[in-house]
């Protein structure tokens, strides 16, 4: 089969961007979509034009890395299936299909497909953990944690972290996200001492990045490669009323969001010339 | 050059304690002063670097990736080992150190394979406390399975995504340092060089894959955490960024580089579909525990497997190993899974598949119990094959999963390089010639929380370090030799792209050097690699400039690292004239085709030495004394 691929080009942030038409053919409906951008990739590099820059890395779904939209669904049209599992038979011989990346403020655009995620990490950073130094755990069976608790906590840890809800909320919300973290976490007994701090601080995180304010209308569960409930954003909403609350006396505070890149010391090349 | 194993002496069970007991400790306030550089943000990177940082030492991390918890032990599915025998099966940590060593096929250190298991007991401890939610059972108690090739249920587990919630627990643990300002993590950025100075490793040379900016971090210790070499054979298991840049460099720095050849294959991926294929997907070994693995009997026959009756399927792993059957370790049913192939009995269009069928665990347990299983497995088989194995059997056949060798290393897990450790997939410790299943999460992250701490601190209590700054000509140097390496790989402008070097580069090493071996087809693949590597420094195209992200680029420098690797994976293959685990060397088997250990002449660990690329690397033997578990004949039958 063959596809026209519309895809989003942007050298770095400060370029505008624009979308490229390219044909594909040969294109074997086993190939995921991935495939089908590294065969388009391998003949750009033989036509000395600059590949697609896209993310990647397991290729199994589960890393977190790929994503972006396809006709303007995250994760492309088929139901809990990240892109690198997309297989092109999903598609119609002869469909033109246009690649855009995630777009939201707290997430810049890094080069053509990629983006910057940074601020998923700082979110996690502001409190999405148990605290729990190497070597300080009890037993593990010493505190029973209910089935049903284990399940329940298991389906909001499945989160990968690819960014699809935030791309896919006309607020660039990542309600789903945090809460999944806040869910998973707060659902076990290990979690409960910590529960109001970490939703007050990753709530508070979450408003300092940028990112959209929820008002639940669901777009972010109906793409989520990994099928996070709604539910976790209402666990969110509770955790984050009620700590505010019971934690009123404490003072927030919030991780600067950066966009820059650390490189240690950098090395000058004019420097060592002058040597 | 004499290696020095650092294996503590007294009696096995007390080596650790006294080990532990041994070491320097540094004073709380003085923690703070030692920086300490962890390369690598997986099981063991992640882990080590959140529990250096809890203790109070200045950390930095990096990783390839854009954030630590992308690391490739996210896809580990089926589970982590622990000697915890909740089940009261007769498991105990001796057992679990005696499957170790026999499962890997006596190529392993007694000591550190048993510090591995006492360690076990307290990983699941740590993890559970860290919210990592693991199977339960009904009355709220840790939930256990067996696993491949065990007869004890130890393995812990949570759906098929054990890799992926304990990877995240010590993401998270790693994130409240970094809120702590214990550590500094640097994602996108790339290990290229390591600095040695004075004998002592202090520092490594960096890309910023967005900026392409070359960094120099200057340290006390460096800790590689930075996984296997799987991609050496382009198909793999590996993630797609997965390389063996970090430690090939350090390897050209003076770090030994122990057993390469010792490589796993994993019986149960998805077989080959195309020329365009990426990587190969893998199915959790825990389908074999019921699924029932045949080829037909007949060659070449090309019905339906359900039109095939019973009397016409080869249950060849029920039949040749009665005792452990489907679920024997993965070097052998791999190799048998080849055999049959060779045979001419696969099945699937290109025949390179054998089937793995759940119809009669479906009738004896109904669908039901298999779904919860292992619903998600079978959904992401029906996603990438378009077949539905509640009905069709699977189609599996082996793929590159692990690999067993890596940077020599002691009994402190520090390689030859003073102040350079090595954890997790990266070392060569534990596993011998052959890993069992759900041990490399278990190895990971033992590495990680539980020892590396401890004996980097050892090593900075018993070391001085001056200070140095960027001006020194190690700097300098290793700086010039990562600009150079960059400039030259942009500079060729070939025809080849960078992919289908790599692509030509797998297909030798999985031809020549992967399930079985011989002599004569390993000197051949060592004269295609070299061949194949100098057209590649005159003939590849890396397009773009090295000053910000390009794909290319970084592909083309961990690819060139590939090809020295690859023939140093075959020398080591060549040298060692016996077969061992992963290792079949088709001269050695026994009668009936199993593999045939030479331990009068090959129980040694084989460390190789950089000596100039051309030149042929020195070889160093570790000799491996069994005290406790004497070498035998593995038996499956």
């Amino acid at each position: 089969m063959r596809v026209t691929l519309k895809i989003w080009r942007q050298t770095n942030r400060a370029d505008k961007g624009r979308f490229v038409k390219y044909q594909v053919g040969d294109v074997n409906p086993d190939m995921s979509i991935l495939e089908c951008l590294d065969v388009l990739n391998e003949q750009l590099i033989e036509r000395d034009e600059e590949p697609v820059a896209f993310e990647h890395d397991c290729r199994e779904g589960i890393c977190g890395s790929c994503g972006f939209m396809i006709n303007g669904v995250a994760h492309g049209p088929l139901p809990a299936t990240t892109v690198c599992q997309l297989t092109m038979r999903h598609f119609k011989d002869g469909a033109e299909l246009l690649l855009e990346p995630w777009r939201a403020r707290a997430f810049p655009i890094i080069k053509d497909l990629t983006v910057d995620r940074r601020s998923f990490d700082r979110i996690i950073a502001a409190g999405g953990y148990i605290s729990v130094s190497t070597g300080s755990a009890p037993d593990g069976n010493a505190i029973p944690v209910p089935k049903e608790a284990a399940d329940r906590a298991m389906d909001a840890a499945a989160c990968i972290g690819c960014g699809a809800c935030v791309a896919a909320c006309p607020n660039a919300s990542p309600a789903l996200f945090t809460g999944a973290k806040i869910a998973h976490l707060g659902t076990l007994p290990q979690g409960a001492p910590e529960r109001d701090r970490r939703a007050i601080h990753m709530v508070a995180q979450m408003t300092a990045e940028g990112f959209g304010g929820c008002t639940n209308i669901g777009e972010c569960t109906g793409v989520c490669p990994k099928e996070i409930p709604l539910e976790v954003i209402a666990r969110m909403n509770h955790d984050f009323i009620w700590g505010s609350w019971r934690e009123r006396d404490n003072v927030v505070t919030t991780m600067r969001p950066f966009t820059e890149w650390s490189t240690g010391s950098k090395f000058q090349i004019n420097e060592q010339e002058t040597d | 050059m004499e290696l020095k194993s650092r294996i503590p002496s007294g009696p096995i069970q007390d080596k650790w304690d006294k080990a532990r007991f041994d070491m320097k400790l540094v004073n709380p306030a003085n923690k703070r002063k030692h920086s300490i550089i962890v390369v690598g943000s997986g099981l063991a990177g992640g882990s080590a670097a959140a529990t250096l940082g809890e203790l109070g030492y200045k950390v930095s991390c990096f990783c390839f990736q854009d954030s630590p918890r992308r690391a490739h032990s996210i896809a580990a599915q089926g589970g982590i080992n622990a000697a915890k025998n909740y089940q009261n099966d007769g498991d105990s940590i001796y057992r679990l150190f005696y499957d170790t060593v026999k499962g890997g096929d006596f190529r392993a250190r007694e000591a550190n394979v048993y510090r591995l298991a006492q360690i076990s007991v307290q990983i699941i401890d740590q993890c559970v406390a860290q919210g990592v939610p693991f199977a339960r059972e009904y009355g709220g108690t840790l939930a256990n399975r067996s696993f491949g090739g065990a007869q004890v249920s130890r393995t812990f587990y949570a759906r098929g995504q054990t890799g992926q919630q304990l990877l995240l627990g010590a993401y998270q643990a790693l994130e409240r340092q970094v809120n702590a300002g214990s550590v500094t993590m640097y994602p996108r950025t790339e290990m290229l060089d390591l600095i040695v100075i004075e004998g002592k490793v202090r520092g490594i040379v960096t890309r910023n894959l967005v900026t392409g900016d070359i960094g120099i971090h200057l340290a006390d210790a460096v800790i590689l955490g930075t996984g296997g070499y799987g991609n050496v054979f382009y198909l793999s298991t590996n993630a797609k960024g997965s390389n063996a840049t970090a430690i090939w460099r350090a390897h050209k720095r003076g770090a030994l580089f122990a057993n390469p050849c010792f490589t796993q294959i994993h019986p149960t991926c998805i077989p080959v579909s195309g020329d365009y294929q990426s990587k190969l997907t893998l199915m959790s070994e825990s389908l074999r525990n019921d699924g029932r693995i045949w080829v037909p009997l007949k060659k070449g026959d090309k019905r339906p497997p359900n039109q095939i009756p019973e009397q016409e399927r080869d249950y060849y792993l029920e039949r040749r190993y009665p005792s452990f059957g489907n679920l024997v370790p993965r070097d052998v049913a791999s190799r048998n899974a080849k055999y049959v192939c060779d045979e001419g009995r696969g099945v699937g269009e290109t025949a390179l598949g054998v089937y793995l069928d759940f119809s009669d665990a479906i009738r004896r347990l109904g669908r039901k119990t298999i779904e919860e299983r292992y619903g998600n497995l079978f959904d992401m088989y029906q996603r990438i094959t378009d077949e539905d194995p509640y009905q069709v059997p699977m189609r599996i056949y082996p793929a590159i999963h692990y690999t067993m060798g890596g940077l020599w290393v002691d009994y402190n897990l520090m390689s030859t390089v003073p102040g350079l450790f090595v954890i997790g997939e990266a070392n060569f410790s534990d596993h011998g010639a052959n890993r069992l299943g759900a041990s490399a999460l278990m190895q990971g992250l033992s590495d990680g929380y539980f020892i590396v701490p401890y004996t980097v601190g050892d090593y900075l209590a018993n070391n001085k370090f001056p200070s140095i700054d960027e001006s020194d000509p190690e700097v300098r140097n290793a700086v010039a030799c990562v600009q150079q390496t960059i400039q030259k790989l942009l500079s060729i402008n070939g025809k080849r792209t960078v992919d289908s070097f790599h692509r030509e580069l797998g297909k030798i090493v999985w031809d020549y050097c992967g399930m079985s071996r011989n002599a004569q087809g390993l000197e051949h693949a060592i004269e295609r690699i070299r061949e194949l590597r100098d057209e590649y420094w005159q003939n590849v195209k890396v397009p773009g400039s090295g000053a910000d992200l390009n794909q290319s680029l970084e592909k083309a420098g961990r690819v060139a690292d590939f090809f020295e690797l690859a023939e140093l994976m075959c020398i080591d293959a060549r040298e060692r004239n016996e077969s061992a685990g992963g290792h079949f060397r088709e001269e050695y088997q026994t009668a009936d085709g199993e593999a045939q250990r030479d331990d009068d002449h090959y129980s040694y660990v084989a460390a190789w030495g950089y000596r100039g690329y051309g030149n042929y690397p020195e070889l160093s033997k570790e000799p491996l004394e069994f005290e406790y578990v004497h070498p035998a004949q593995r038996s499956y039958k």
